[in-house]
C-alpha cells in the first residue's frame, strides 16, 4: 500500500493550514483543561463523581490510547491545550505572525537534556503514584497544574515547545507509538528542501511559526517528534509539506540507535504489565502497597517496579540478543531490536485500557451533569448509576489487540534482527512470553 | 494589532475565565455539609445553626464512604449520604435546644465519633423538658462493678415462670418501679421466701422481666441493637462484633484517640451473655450506660440521640440475651 496525500484535497488543505480551526479546539480544550483543575481542587474527593478524574484518566485516556495514538499519532500534541499559554507569552501573540525579535529568554534546551530521558524520568515518577493520581482528584487537578504552569514557565526560558519536547510525561510515549499510526507529515521532495535558503518551516516567516518542535521537516524520518502542529503546512513556500495517509507500522522499519527512546519501549511494556497486575489482578496487598505513598510496602512496590522495567526485561532481552552474526555493538543490537516492543507496547495499553474504560465508561454521563459533585444534572443524566458497557466483547477484544501486538512486533523484530544480524526467534519468544502474562493478568 | 489577533486573545482569556470562574462560583455559593469518616475529619461542618420555626436546608454529600444522617430524639427516618452524591434534607425544628445528628452507617471503626450538633435558638419556651436519669434519682454508681453472686445453671424460662406467678402473691416485685431500680439477683434474693428450686425462682425473675415490656418495645430494641450496638457487642451479644477486637487492642487502635498513637487501653464490648454481669445490673444501672456512655470504654454516649422510651426498650430487649422469653425450660 502506497501513501496517499491527503493535503492534496484543496478543501482539507485550506482547512488544515487555517489557525482557526486548530485555535477554537485549543479554545475549548484548554478551558476543559482549566475547568479539569479546578474540579480536581475544589470537586467532590470522590474520583468517580469529579470531572478531574472521569474525564481525565477514563474519557481522555481512552480516546488517547485507544483512538488518538494507533490512528493518528501525535494527533492529540496538534491540539493539547498545555503549550499555549506559554507559546503566548513566548510569540507575543496568538494568531498574529512571529515578531522579529525573540521574546523572553529564547535559550537553546542543554544538550545534555535533548532526548526523552527526563520524559521516561516524568513518566515513571507519575506511574509509581499512579493509583493514587488515578483516584485522588485533588492530586490530579495538582498534577495539571503543574503541568501547565511548568510548559508556560519553560516558554520564557527556553525556545519553542521544551516541555512537549522534552518533558511532558504524555508526549514521550505518544512519540514512540506514533511509530505506528498510519498518519504523517513529510516532506514531498528532499530536493526542494535542500535548495531552500531560509527554512522557513524551521525558523519561521511571516506565513507561521518556526517548527514549535524544533525539527527540520526536511530531515525527519519518523513521526516521534513531530507535533502536528501544522506550522511547517503554512510556512513552506513551495507547498513542499504533505500529510499523508501511510500503512501501519511504517516508521517502524527504520532503525534506531537511541538508548533512551529503547527503555521508553521498556517502561511502557512494563507499566502496562505492572498496572494490569495492580489495578486488575486480585492481589490486594499489591494494590494496598500500591496505594499507600511512602510505606515500607510502597518503597518495596517501587524498588519492584523500576527493577522489573529497567533491570529484568531489559535484562532478559539483552539475553536475547547474546549471538550476533555481524559486527554491531550490542548497544546498536539492544536499541535496535527493542522497537519490535513498540506493537506489542501499544496492544498492551489498548487491552489494559479497555478493562477500565468500559468498565468505567458509565461514570461520564453521570459526571457529565455534575461535574463537580455539587448535586447539579444539567443533562439529566447525573442518576444514571455504574454500569460496565460491552462486557461480552471485552475479553475477545483484548486477546485480538495482543495478537495483533504480538504479530506486529514479531514482524518488526524480523526486519530488526536481520539489519542486526541476530536470530528472530529469541525476540519472539521474549514477547510471546510477555503476551501470554498479559493475557494471563487480563482474562 | 490586527482584529483577528484580538478576537484570539478575548476568545482565549474568555475560556480560562469561564472555565475556571464559572465553577468557582457555583462552589462558592454552594454550601455542603461533607461526611467523612472520624479519622478524617467526620462532618464538616459539624455545628449547623437555625431558629426554631424555620425551615433547616443541608446539602450533604459523602467524600468517602456510604455514611447516614439522621438527628437524635427526633422522628425522622435516616437517610443514607452516598460519595460523590448529594443528599437534600430540610428540617424544621419547632422547639429551641441543642441536637445531635449522626451517621447510622457503620462507616469505620470510629463511627460512633461521627456526630455534629444543630444549634436550635429561639425564645425560651421556659420549661425544662430535660429528665433526670433515673439512676441519677437513685444515687447509683454505674462504673461500679454490678455483679450476681449466683447465677442460674440453664437460660431461665419465662413460660415457665408465668405458669408460677399465677399460683403465687408477688405484689411486692411485680411493680415496674422495682423492675426498674433492681436487679434479676435482687429480685431472685427477694424470692427467698417462697418455696420454689432456684431455677423456679430464676424462671419467675425471667417472667417478671417480660412482664415489663412487650413484643413491640422487644421489636425495637432489637431492631436499635441490631443497628447501633451488634458491631461491637456482637449481634448474638457475646462482646465479640466486629470493631470488638479494634477496642480490645488498645493504645494502638485505640478508639479513644483520633489518631491511635496515645490512648489508652480499651475494655472489650460488654458480653451481654455473661450472666454474672447482667444479672447483677438492673434496668436502671444499663439504662445509664446507654444514656451516658462508659467511662474509659469505647461505649458512646446515646441519651443525646435515643429517646427515653428507646434507651428503656434496649435495655428491655438486652436482658433477653439472659432470659428464655419463648420456649419453656427442662
Amino acid at each position: 500500500m502506497t501513501k496517499i496525500e491527503l493535503t492534496r484535497h484543496p478543501l482539507l488543505k485550506s482547512f488544515l493550514k487555517s489557525r482557526y480551526p486548530q485555535l477554537a479546539v485549543f479554545v475549548l480544550v484548554l478551558a476543559g483543561f482549566v475547568f479539569a483543575i479546578v474540579a480536581g481542587l475544589i470537586g467532590t474527593p470522590v474520583g468517580s463523581r469529579n470531572f478531574s478524574i472521569v474525564f481525565v484518566w477514563i474519557a481522555w485516556w481512552a480516546i488517547l490510547i485507544l483512538v488518538a495514538v494507533p490512528f493518528f499519532g501525535r494527533g492529540w500534541c496538534a491540539v493539547c491545550p498545555i503549550p499555549l499559554p506559554g507559546e503566548w507569552l513566548q510569540r507575543g501573540a496568538v494568531l498574529d505572525p512571529p515578531g522579529k525579535k525573540p521574546g523572553w529568554l529564547n535559550r537553546r534546551w542543554p544538550r545534555i537534556f535533548r532526548n526523552i530521558w527526563l520524559q521516561n524520568i516524568a513518566f515513571l515518577f507519575l506511574a509509581l503514584f499512579s493509583s493514587v493520581l488515578l483516584t485522588t482528584p485533588s492530586l490530579t487537578g495538582i498534577v495539571l497544574a503543574i503541568m501547565l504552569l511548568a510548559a508556560t514557565a519553560l516558554s520564557t526560558v527556553f525556545e519553542r515547545r521544551a516541555f512537549c519536547r522534552y518533558l511532558c510525561p504524555v508526549g514521550g510515549f505518544i512519540g514512540i507509538y506514533a511509530k505506528i499510526a498510519p498518519l504523517e507529515l513529510r516532506i514531498k521532495d528532499k530536493d526542494i528542501c535542500a535548495r531552500c535558503k531560509d527554512k522557513p518551516c524551521y525558523h519561521g516567516s511571516p506565513a507561521g511559526y518556526g517548527c514549535p518542535w524544533d525539527v527540520f521537516p526536511g530531515g525527519m524520518t519518523t513521526n516521534t517528534y513531530c507535533g502536528l502542529c501544522l506550522e511547517c503546512l503554512r510556512t513552506c513556500p513551495y507547498d513542499n509539506i504533505a500529510v499523508n495517509l501511510r500503512p501501519f507500522c511504517r516508521d517502524l522499519v527504520k532503525p534506531s540507535n537511541r538508548l533512551d527512546e529503547a527503555f521508553k519501549a521498556f517502561i511502557m511494556l512494563g507499566s502496562a504489565l505492572v498496572y494490569a497486575g495492580v489495578l486488575l489482578g486480585p492481589w490486594g496487598m499489591l494494590k494496598d502497597a500500591a496505594y499507600h505513598v511512602g510505606t515500607l510496602a510502597w518503597f518495596t512496590y517501587a524498588a519492584g517496579f523500576l527493577a522489573f522495567i529497567f533491570i529484568i526485561l531489559p535484562g532478559l532481552f539483552f539475553l536475547c540478543l547474546m549471538r550476533a552474526q555481524n559486527s554491531l555493538s550490542m548497544k546498536q543490537r539492544f536499541t535496535s531490536l527493542s522497537r519490535a516492543l513498540i506493537p506489542l507496547g501499544l496492544m498492551f495499553w489498548v487491552a489494559f485500557s479497555l478493562s477500565f474504560v468500559l468498565t468505567n465508561a458509565s461514570y461520564t454521563l453521570a459526571t457529565l451533569s455534575d461535574p463537580l459533585g455539587l448535586g447539579w444534572n444539567l443533562f439529566g443524566t447525573a442518576g444514571i448509576p455504574w454500569q460496565p458497557v460491552g462486557t461480552s466483547i471485552l475479553a475477545p477484544a483484548q486477546t485480538l489487540a495482543l495478537v495483533v501486538g504480538l504479530i506486529g512486533s514479531a514482524r518488526t523484530a524480523q526486519k530488526a534482527a536481520y539489519e542486526a544480524g541476530v536470530s528472530t526467534f529469541p525476540v519472539i519468544i521474549y514477547c510471546l512470553g510477555l503476551t501470554v502474562i498479559m493475557l494471563w493478568l487480563l482474562i | 494589532m490586527k482584529r483577528p489577533e484580538v478576537f484570539s486573545r478575548i476568545l482565549v482569556l474568555a475560556g480560562l475565565v469561564l472555565a475556571a470562574g464559572v465553577p468557582l462560583a457555583f462552589w462558592a455559593q454552594t454550601p455542603m455539609i461533607h461526611a467523612r469518616m472520624s479519622e478524617q475529619g467526620g462532618w464538616t461542618p459539624n455545628v449547623l445553626r437555625v431558629e426554631a420555626g424555620q425551615p433547616l436546608h443541608m446539602s450533604m454529600t459523602s467524600d468517602d464512604v456510604v455514611h447516614g444522617f439522621a438527628v437524635g430524639l427526633m422522628e425522622i427516618e435516616p437517610v443514607d449520604i452516598e460519595p460523590g452524591k448529594v443528599t437534600n434534607i430540610t428540617l424544621t425544628f419547632a422547639r429551641p435546644g441543642i441536637y445531635t445528628f449522626y451517621c447510622t452507617r457503620w462507616c469505620g471503626r470510629n463511627h460512633w465519633r461521627m456526630r455534629g450538633t444543630i444549634e436550635v435558638s429561639g425564645p425560651d419556651s421556659g420549661t425544662d423538658s430535660s429528665v433526670i436519669p433515673l439512676y441519677v434519682t437513685l444515687g447509683i454508681d454505674i462504673d461500679e462493678p454490678h455483679v450476681a453472686p449466683v447465677v442460674p445453671g440453664r437460660l431461665p424460662s419465662a413460660v415457665n415462670g408465668r405458669e408460677l406467678v399465677l399460683e403465687m402473691d408477688l405484689t411486692q416485685i411485680n411493680d415496674p418501679e422495682f423492675y426498674r431500680q433492681n436487679s434479676p439477683y435482687q429480685a431472685f434474693e427477694a424470692l427467698n421466701s417462697v418455696s420454689l428450686s432456684d431455677p423456679e425462682k430464676w424462671d419467675v425473675v425471667s417472667a417478671l422481666w417480660l412482664s415489663n415490656t412487650s413484643p413491640n418495645a422487644l421489636d425495637r430494641g432489637k431492631s436499635l441493637y441490631a443497628r447501633n450496638c451488634a458491631a461491637c457487642h456482637g449481634e448474638n451479644g457475646t462482646g465479640d462484633g466486629v470493631f470488638a477486637d479494634d477496642l480490645a487492642t488498645g493504645a494502638n487502635l485505640a478508639m479513644q484517640t483520633m489518631d491511635g498513637t496515645a490512648g489508652m487501653p480499651l475494655q472489650r464490648p460488654a458480653n451481654f451473655t455473661d450472666p454474672n454481669q447482667m444479672l447483677g445490673a438492673s434496668p436502671a444501672v444499663l439504662q445509664g450506660k446507654l444514656l451516658r456512655g462508659g467511662m474509659g470504654t469505647g461505649m458512646p454516649m446515646w441519651g443525646s440521640i435515643f429517646t427515653e422510651q428507646q434507651l428503656w426498650d434496649l435495655t428491655a430487649y438486652l436482658y433477653s440475651f439472659q432470659f428464655d422469653y419463648d420456649n419453656k425450660g427442662d
